[in-house]
């Protein structure tokens, strides 16, 4: 007689499934300062490597003398371009249809581009040796602004493509040119924007910046020479598709590749390209027979590895003299550095930039993105956001403040007039994506409220007065954001790198006592998989969460996936996960109605049990279902009970939210204090709201970071600026502000849980509204547009070019 | 280079060993004693992802020499807690969801414990200020000053019940 079901609720609630604030897992290790990073790993006889990098931005390399570096007792071996070019590796190809040197072949690109590589008995001997080798360096001319680069007389970066005027994404139309990559119907646009009421016209530019995750880029290759096989840890955020590639260019069979990513200190777009380094130290293994280290240092990180952003992007927006909008139109020039790097699907070479109609009804648009080669670092990384949705919004954010000073009219409101509206879902915009559900003003009607937008305006008002009789030297400003994420990347249809599609998966084992481990295609670095999988799997199994082990990131024991950035884990592996979960069940649908000796259809599923309908006494728990499908033999049913889903979303997903950041600026100084910042978002189905809020507040004050002071600067012969944590504006506890952070839901109607991934949100809809304050607090003296970062000087600048220094 | 007899205590445990005088204290806590709760984030004290506490200070440890910290009493987020039992800070952090990679936050429980020492009752701005040496990348610092915040009631809490 099976005992007395407690209360429906009570069981739900032991699940810790979907919507449970559940601590995370991953805490224990990582407080007690037993996280295992690839920098904590020490294999025997391991050895270590070092770049020498270049000091010249554009160079003609004449010579490499490594005679005394190689000379020095514990120096291993020394790698130059000549010694890859006999293996094929001295160049690899990029994740966007180029090529990148792996080491200098004949001149250097970039300031801090890999010459040579350094492999010796530990870190110090190998930072001598880089200190012995001499290269003879003949200087050329240097150019580090994308539309110089364009000019007749340019001087050829890439002499290798020289003549070769056809590129990954079409032709090219000028030797420092990479691709044209157009969206949309130009002549209606340039017809609508031509007849307008009203067009306003601005140059909005997204700085170059960088991810700069705590843990800098790096791994460990090991050979094993006896049975063939290469094991390679490293910071990688695509495991599997590294595997892919190191096969691909090394020869060495897949199965004899294992990738493992550890816990890695933070990724945010920075660690999903495959770098110099990595090929080095696997190459460098292969010579000496032994593990050899490879670990950038901050410098070589924010001077070589992956930048982010660098589109300077020209816009028109037109519209009704009532502020109904009827066009845009946008040309990106977009700097890539030396090597096409990006991080994108294969068939979008400026990414998901186009959702720059944002979220609003916009019934023509244009768009054309032109890249551009200069002698600056190679990346263009999705620096958390979706493959160019933070350049995205930024643009269409800036132009509709920019559309409002035009029109008189208040962005909020202009906003509003525009939106999308809730009946209009699922929307195909102007540029082509289906957006799948969004519910956008009451959730901008929440924000403005919970704000108090309208006293806000009037004590604006009243504090430009003041400040014109000379009672306060300090402006307010009220920065608006509506943004729309797109993310899951995505449909196999029309989302690959390198050819592989990008699909998910979770492969799911119930052990016969009842309890689980799932592996994904993901890894985490900070997410917190290890909680919010198993919570999404205890909903669906009806398994406690915290009997269910999630493990990613080793390719030896993980179904294959595509890995984590761009918001994908959740719509993606979060979805095979929910649908290999459900194969459990229905497997163990199966063996309860064997064992409660009724048809498949006459039991119901109830949280985590089978019950017969009718008859709430006769059921059989999950628990019991996983040991009967080791111990009985049950016609028609294989033993075991496990499941696997390679999940191919339909669509991707589409996350909203409503933004708003009121700061103080003081005219005189240029210094800014947050008084107010408001998040709100909605990503659909919650999973954890206690990770969520998380990712929020860690979003935020990247976006901070980046709108108030962090980029990547170059003088004009390429020097690296900005080269150390010194010079590169990271906030820190006392200057970040506290946020308030709130929700709407609505489901993706396409997800199995109707989740759709939070991540990079607070990052795209941070920005903007940052910079919107700033621009706000200085509109009513008529300021229109100014590029970020809007440190204190360029704050400073503004006030004193609008005159009010007096 | 010609290397140094080098005597530190770490954790309460005394090690003695050779190593070359412009050796980092974190490059000989990690590589030579196996001491890799600090980490390297930055190298020019910027980050606090190295932050050890030396002779009852917070220090960047990838900042001081060996030859600085010799004879030093130095203390990780290793000697913190025990493996039966978390320390407040560690289980605070775990509670208020003070981490997410979990990169910085040896540096951010060791200097906030350092903290907790100097000013056992601070506000929300003593510990904005005091923990501003430690970069987070992930978090936002909101959960991280929560942490601290209760780390020093419940502290507060236990040494009030012991009078």
């Amino acid at each position: 007689m099976n005992e007395m079901s407690p209360p429906t609720a009570e069981r739900a609630a032991a699940l810790k499934g979907l919507g449970s604030e559940r601590k995370r897992v991953e805490d224990a290790r990582f407080t007690q300062g037993k996280g295992n990073y690839v920098d904590d790993l020490k294999l025997p006889g391991m050895l270590f490597g070092d770049f020498v990098r270049s000091p010249y931005a554009h160079a003609r390399i004449k010579s490499i003398d490594a005679e005394a570096a190689k000379a020095l007792p514990g120096v291993v071996a020394v790698l130059t371009a000549e010694d890859l070019a006999p293996l094929g590796l001295h160049w690899m190809p990029t994740l966007a249809g180029d090529k990148q040197m792996v080491l200098a072949d004949g001149k250097v690109l970039f300031q801090g581009q890999e010459v040579a590589f350094v492999v010796a008995e530990d870190r110090y001997i190998a930072a001598d040796a880089v200190e012995l080798i001499e290269v003879d360096y003949e200087e050329l001319p240097v150019v580090t602004d994308p539309f110089k680069a364009q000019a007749d007389d340019a001087p050829v970066l890439r002499e290798d493509l020289d003549g070769n005027m056809e590129g990954a994404h079409g032709p090219r139309r000028h030797h420092n040119h990479i691709f044209t990559w157009e969206q949309g119907d130009k002549e209606a646009t340039d017809t609508v924007i031509g007849s307008a009421d009203v067009v306003a016209e601005e140059m909005i530019y997204y700085h170059r910046t960088h991810p700069c995750p705590l843990e800098t880029c790096g791994c460990v290759a090991s050979m094993d020479k006896v049975n063939g096989k290469l094991t390679v840890h490293g910071t990688f955020q695509a495991p599997h598709a590294v595997r892919t590639v190191a096969s691909l260019i090394s020869g060495i069979a897949e199965h004899n590749i294992r990738i493992i990513s550890p816990d890695i200190g933070g990724g945010f777009g920075n660690k999903v390209g495959v770098y110099p380094g990595y090929i080095c130290s696997i190459v460098a293994s292969i010579v000496t027979g032994v593990p050899v280290k490879w670990v950038e240092d901050r410098m070589d990180n924010l001077m070589a590895t992956a930048f982010a952003r660098d589109y300077w992007m020209q816009g028109k927006i037109a519209a009704t003299k009532d502020g109904k909008i009827t066009g845009l139109w946008c040309h990106v020039t977009a700097d890539h550095g030396a090597f096409d790097a990006c991080a994108d699907p294969t068939k979008f070479p400026a990414g998901f930039f186009n959702i720059c109609t944002g979220s609003y009804d916009i019934p023509t648009a244009y768009l054309a993105v032109d890249g551009v080669y200069t002698n600056k670092a190679p990346g263009g990384v999705a620096y958390r956001c979706s493959f160019r949705v933070t350049e995205a919004a930024y643009f269409i954010e800036r132009m509709i403040e920019v559309l409002a000073i035009k029109l008189g009219m208040d962005a909020a409101e202009l906003r509003a007039k525009n939106f999308i509206k809730a009946d209009q879902f699922p929307y195909r915009s102007a540029l082509g994506w289906e957006y799948d559900s969004g519910n956008y003003q009451p959730a901008w009607d929440k924000a403005l409220k919970a704000v108090g937008y309208d006293d806000l305006r009037k004590e604006q008002a009243e504090r430009v007065e003041a400040f014109k009789r000379g009672e306060t030297r300090k402006l307010l400003g009220i920065g608006l954001t509506f943004f729309t994420e797109i993310v899951g990347a995505g449909p196999v249809k029309n989302c690959d790198i390198l050819g592989l599609g990008m699909f998910d998966s979770c492969e799911i084992r119930i052990h016969p006592t009842g309890s689980a481990i799932a592996r994904l295609g993901t890894i985490s670095q900070g997410q917190g998989h290890a909680t919010t999988f198993a919570q999404i799997l205890a909903s669906e199994t009806g398994i406690p969460a915290d009997d269910i082990t999630i493990e990613e990131g080793d390719t030896d024991t993980a179904p294959y996936g595509l890995g984590t950035y761009g918001s994908r884990s959740t719509p993606v592996a979060g979805a095979a996960t929910a649908m290999a979960g459900r194969k459990i069940r229905a497997k163990a649908q199966m063996i309860a109605a064997y064992l409660l000796e009724v048809h498949d259809d006459d039991v119901e599923w109830d949280v985590d049990r089978f019950v017969v309908k009718g008859a709430p006494e006769r059921f059989k728990t999950m628990k019991e279902i996983a040991f009967a499908s080791y111990n009985q033999a049950i016609p028609g049913v294989e033993p075991g009970l496990e499941a696997v889903s390679y999940y191919d979303p339909p669509n991707m997903t589409y996350p909203f939210g409503a933004y708003i950041c009121v700061m103080e600026i003081d005219a005189d100084t240029g210094e800014w204090s947050i008084r107010q910042f408001y998040a709100l978002d909605d990503c659909g189905t919650r999973i954890n709201p206690m990770i969520i809020e998380g990712q929020v507040h860690g979003g935020v004050t990247e976006a901070l970071a980046i709108a108030m002071g962090q980029e990547i600067a170059y003088d004009e012969i390429g020097n690296v600026k900005t080269g150390t944590l010194m010079d590169f504006f990271i906030p820190t506890a006392w200057e970040t502000p506290h946020y308030t952070t709130d929700h709407t839901v609505t489901p993706s109607p396409h997800h199995p849980i109707g989740a759709k991934g939070v991540g990079e949100s607070p990052n795209v809809g941070g920005v903007p509204a940052f910079s919107n304050a700033v621009h706000d607090a200085f509109r009513p003296f008529g300021l229109v547009q100014a590029h970020m970062p809007h440190d204190h000087w360029r704050i400073w600048k503004i006030a004193h070019d609008l005159g009010l220094h007096g | 280079m010609d290397k140094m007899h080098f005597k530190v205590t770490v954790n309460g445990k005394q090690e003695e060993l050779l190593v070359e005088p412009r050796e980092l204290l974190i490059h000989v806590l990690r590589e030579k004693l196996g001491v890799t709760g600090p980490h390297i984030g930055c190298e020019t004290s910027h980050c606090g992802a190295c932050t050890v506490d030396m002779d009852g200070k917070s220090v960047k440890s990838c900042t001081v020499f060996a030859a600085q910290a010799n004879g030093a009493d130095v203390t990780t987020i290793e000697g913190l807690g025990t493996p039966d039992g978390l320390h407040v800070l560690q289980q605070m952090f775990k509670e208020h969801h003070g981490l997410q990679c979990g990169f910085c936050t040896p540096g951010m429980i060791t200097r906030a414990y350092r903290l907790l020492q100097e000013n056992p009752d601070p506000s929300e701005e003593d510990v904005r200020f005091g923990m501003s040496g430690n970069l987070c990348r992930c978090t936002g610092y909101q959960n991280i000053v929560k942490a601290v915040l209760a780390s020093a009631a419940e502290l507060n809490a236990v040494k009030e019940a012991a009078q």
